[in-house]
C-alpha cells in the first residue's frame, strides 16, 4: 500500500522511532484465577484516538480501568508521558474518564457537574463555573447548566458526561462505550461531533468499544482484543483490508472463509487449493510455503456477479442466487455453487434502472486476485 | 392490569364485585379500608380518647375524671371541658424540664447512633456478598432477645460491682468503682444501643444503593477518598440519614423502661413523668396533656422534615 508523504506527521506510529506518549509494558491482570487481561503491550500516541474493540468480556475494559487507576496491573507497567503510574491513584492521574453509565451525580446541577473536578484542582468557584460554562457552551449544552441530571435525556447526559471529562484538559481521556447508551441515529451524529471535539481540543483519546462501526469510524488506530489478548492493531483500513487471523477478519466485518493448503508458490503467482473453490490464483504473500494450511478469506462486496463468465479474472464459479436481500445503497446475497458451498456477496445498488441479478438465477461469481487475503491463523 | 383481567374473569369474583359495586364498594377502596381501619381502631379513636381526658378535671372516682356532658343543677345539659391542665403544664417548670431534657437526651443518643451506626452501614453495604448477610444477621440479631433483658444486662456491665468495674479494678486502672449506673451516661448507652438497628437498617438500604461508579467518578476527577465522601457519598445518602435518625429519634424522646431501669433519680424524661401522672397521682386529666403535647412536640419536626424533603425532591 504507497502512503501519502504527509501521512508521517498526522501518523506517527508508522514513523520510525516515534516516541510513544502512553506505553503499556507487559501488563497482565489477574482477579482470583481470571485472567482479564493477559500481557499486552500497546503504545499510543499523543493526538491519537485510539479504539479497544471487542466483545465483552475480552477484557478491554479492564484495561482502560488501569489507564485510570481504578484497578493495579498484577504485573507490568504503564507510563503516561514518561511518568510510571504504578504508585499513583486515580485522583492524582493525568486522566479523566467518561463512564459507560456517565455516572453524572444525581444530587449536582449540570454545571456543578462539569465544575466539581476543577473545585478539586483548588480553582476559585468564579474561575471553575466560568470554565464549566466554556466547556458546556461546546457541546451547546449552556441553557441546561441548571438542571438535574434526571431531567436530561440520554444524549444530553452523554454530553454533561464529556464535557466533565473533558474540562480538567486532561492529557489522556479515557471513553467507556461512550455512544453505546444512544439511539443509532444519534449516535452517528454524535461519533463526528466526538472526533471534531477531539481534533480542537488535541487530547488524547482511548475509546473502548464492542461495536465495530463506531471503531471504523472514530479510530486513527484500532486494537482488537480477544481473551485478554491484543490480536491486531492498525489503522481500520488495515484491519479490515488485511486481518491478522481469522477472527479479526470475522469479528470486523463479514467475511467468506475457505480452508485450504498451498499448493504452488511462483514470484508472480500463487496458487491454494481450497476445500470450497478448488484451486485459487492469487499474487504471493511472504512467508508461505508449499503444503501450509491456510485460509483464504474474501469480503462480500469484493465477489462480483455476472450473467456472462467474466474474462477479466482467472477465479471465477458458477452458482444459483439462493437468497437476495435488497437494502438500498447495496443487495445482499447467498450463492450456491454447484458443490454445495454457500458464498455471501454483495453489490452496490449504483444505477437506479438497472436490472438486477435476482432468486434463482444461474449466476458466475468472481473474484480478483488481489481481493483475497491468505491467513495462517 | 392483566392480572386484574385474570381475576374479573372468574365468575365468582365478579359476583362479589358487581354486589360490592352497587354498595359503592370497588376493590381500590376495600384494599384500603384494612389501614384505615387500623389507624382509625388503634390511633385516631385512642387519641380522641386521650384529647377528651386532656380537658377534663382529676376526680375520685371511676373514671378518675370529669365527664365531658353534665347536668347543671338547673337541669340543662352542660360541657365540661376547660384547657386548665395545658396552662399548668406551661407553668410548671417540671414539665417544661422534662420535655427539655426528653428532647436532648433524643438528640444526643440520635447523634451518637448516627455517628456508630453510618460506618457499620457503609462496611456492610460495601461488604461482598456471603459476607453481606451475615453481617446484616447480626445486626438485627439482638431482636431475638426480650428488649428487656437485654436493658438488664446492660446493668450488669454497668453496676459497680458489674463487668466493666470489676475488668477495670483487676487491672489496677482505678480503685474504687467509677459509678456508671443511675446517671444520664446509662441512659444514653442504653437507648443507643436498642435502637442502634434502627439507624444502621434504613443507612444501610440507602448506602447499598449507592452507584460505586459515582464514587470512582470523583476520584477520577481528583477528590481524595475523604472529599468523595463528603461530596458523593454523604449528600447521597441524606434520605437515610434522614429515615434512621427518625426512627431514634422517635422512640427515643418517649422512651420510658431505659431512664427507668438505667437512670438515675434525677434522669427526667417525659415517659417517666408521663408514668407518674398515670399511676402515681392517678392524674388521669394531666397525664393525657402530658401524651398529647408530646405528641405535638414530634409530629412537628416530622412534618417539617418531611415538607423539606418532598421541597427537596421537587426542586
Amino acid at each position: 500500500m504507497s502512503q501519502p508523504a504527509i501521512a508521517a506527521d498526522t501518523k506517527p506510529w508508522r514513523r520510525e522511532g516515534a516516541r510513544a506518549f502512553i506505553s503499556v509494558r507487559g501488563v497482565t491482570k489477574r482477579f482470583d484465577d481470571f485472567t482479564a487481561v493477559s500481557d499486552v503491550d500497546l503504545d499510543i500516541y499523543k493526538g491519537e484516538l485510539f479504539c479497544l474493540l471487542g466483545e465483552s468480556g475480552c477484557g478491554k475494559s479492564t484495561l482502560l480501568r488501569m489507564l485510570a487507576g481504578f484497578e493495579q496491573p498484577t504485573t507490568g507497567a504503564i507510563t503516561i508521558d514518561g511518568e510510571d503510574m504504578a504508585r499513583v491513584p486515580p485522583d492524582r492521574r493525568p486522566t479523566n474518564m467518561m463512564f459507560q453509565s456517565y455516572a453524572l451525580f444525581p444530587h449536582m446541577s449540570v454545571e456543578k457537574n462539569v465544575a466539581y473536578g476543577l473545585l478539586r484542582e483548588g480553582l476559585a468557584k468564579s474561575e471553575a463555573y466560568h470554565r464549566a460554562g466554556e466547556m458546556l457552551r461546546m457541546v451547546k449544552l449552556e441553557k441546561l447548566a441548571r438542571r438535574k441530571p434526571d431531567q436530561l435525556s440520554g444524549g444530553q447526559r452523554q454530553r454533561v458526561a464529556l464535557a466533565r471529562a473533558l474540562v480538567k484538559r486532561p492529557k489522556l481521556l479515557l471513553l467507556d462505550e461512550p455512544l453505546g447508551a444512544l439511539d443509532k441515529k444519534l449516535r452517528e451524529e454524535t461519533q463526528f461531533e466526538l472526533i471534531k471535539i477531539q481534533e480542537t481540543l488535541g487530547v488524547t483519546f482511548i475509546v473502548v468499544t464492542h461495536d465495530q462501526d463506531e471503531a471504523m469510524t472514530l479510530a486513527t488506530r484500532i486494537g482488537v482484543m480477544k481473551d485478554g489478548k491484543i490480536e491486531q492493531i492498525g489503522e481500520p483500513r488495515e484491519i479490515y483490508e488485511t486481518p491478522n487471523s481469522r477472527f479479526v477478519a470475522d469479528f470486523i466485518g463479514s467475511v467468506n472463509l475457505f480452508e485450504g493448503t498451498v499448493e504452488a508458490v511462483a514470484p508472480d503467482m500463487m496458487r491454494i487449493e481450497t476445500q470450497g473453490l478448488g484451486p485459487v490464483l492469487l499474487p504471493p504473500q511472504g512467508g508461505l510455503t508449499r503444503g501450509q494450511q491456510v485460509w483464504g478469506a474474501v469480503r462480500p462486496e469484493r465477489f462480483a456477479l455476472s450473467r456472462s463468465k467474466p474474462e477479466n479474472t482467472p477465479n471465477a464459479w458458477q452458482g444459483v442466487v439462493e437468497e437476495m436481500g435488497y437494502i438500498g445503497h447495496m443487495s445482499q446475497y447467498r450463492i450456491r455453487l454447484a458443490n454445495g458451498v454457500l458464498i455471501r456477496a454483495s453489490q452496490s445498488n449504483r444505477l437506479r434502472d438497472e436490472d438486477p441479478i435476482s432468486w434463482d438465477e444461474q449466476v458466475w461469481i468472481s473474484v480478483q486476485p488481489s481481493a483475497f487475503r491468505v491467513l495462517t491463523q | 392490569m392483566s392480572a386484574g383481567n385474570a381475576l374479573t374473569r372468574s365468575a365468582p369474583w365478579r359476583g362479589t364485585a358487581w354486589v360490592m359495586g352497587k354498595l359503592g364498594f370497588s376493590g381500590r377502596s376495600l384494599v384500603i379500608a384494612i389501614p384505615m381501619l387500623w389507624l382509625g381502631v388503634f390511633f385516631l379513636a385512642p387519641f380522641f380518647v386521650l384529647g377528651r381526658i386532656s380537658l377534663a378535671e382529676a376526680l375520685i372516682a371511676r373514671p378518675p375524671y370529669t365527664p365531658l356532658f353534665d347536668r347543671a343543677p338547673d337541669g340543662s345539659l352542660q360541657i365540661i371541658a376547660s384547657l386548665e391542665n395545658y396552662r399548668f403544664l406551661m407553668t410548671d417548670a417540671l414539665y417544661r424540664n422534662a420535655y427539655l431534657s426528653s428532647i436532648r437526651v433524643a438528640l444526643v443518643s440520635t447523634i451518637f447512633a448516627l455517628l456508630i451506626g453510618y460506618p457499620i452501614a457503609y462496611y456492610i453495604a460495601r461488604a461482598p456478598e456471603p459476607k453481606r448477610s451475615v453481617l446484616l444477621l447480626m445486626v438485627i440479631l439482638p431482636f431475638w432477645t426480650s428488649f428487656l433483658l437485654r436493658v438488664y444486662a446492660w446493668m450488669g456491665f454497668l453496676r459497680s460491682n458489674g463487668v466493666i468495674n470489676n475488668t477495670l479494678m483487676s487491672l489496677g486502672l482505678i480503685d474504687s468503682p467509677i459509678q456508671m449506673m443511675q446517671t444520664d451516661f446509662a441512659v444514653y448507652i442504653g437507648i443507643v444501643y436498642t435502637y442502634l438497628p434502627f439507624m444502621i437498617l434504613p443507612l444501610y438500604a440507602n448506602l447499598t444503593k449507592l452507584d460505586g461508579a459515582l464514587l470512582e467518578a470523583a476520584s477520577d476527577l481528583g477528590a481524595s477518598p475523604m472529599v468523595t465522601f463528603f461530596t458523593v457519598t454523604l449528600p447521597l445518602s441524606l434520605p437515610g440519614i434522614v429515615a434512621g435518625s427518625m426512627l431514634v429519634f422517635i422512640p427515643a424522646i418517649g422512651e420510658y423502661v431505659i431512664p427507668a431501669l438505667l437512670g438515675g433519680p434525677d434522669t427526667l424524661m417525659i415517659g417517666r413523668v408521663l408514668w407518674d401522672e398515670f399511676f402515681s397521682s392517678r392524674d388521669w386529666p394531666v397525664a393525657s396533656a402530658v401524651a398529647i403535647v408530646m405528641l405535638v412536640l414530634v409530629v412537628a419536626p416530622i412534618m417539617w422534615l418531611q415538607s423539606v424533603q418532598n421541597r427537596r425532591e421537587e426542586g
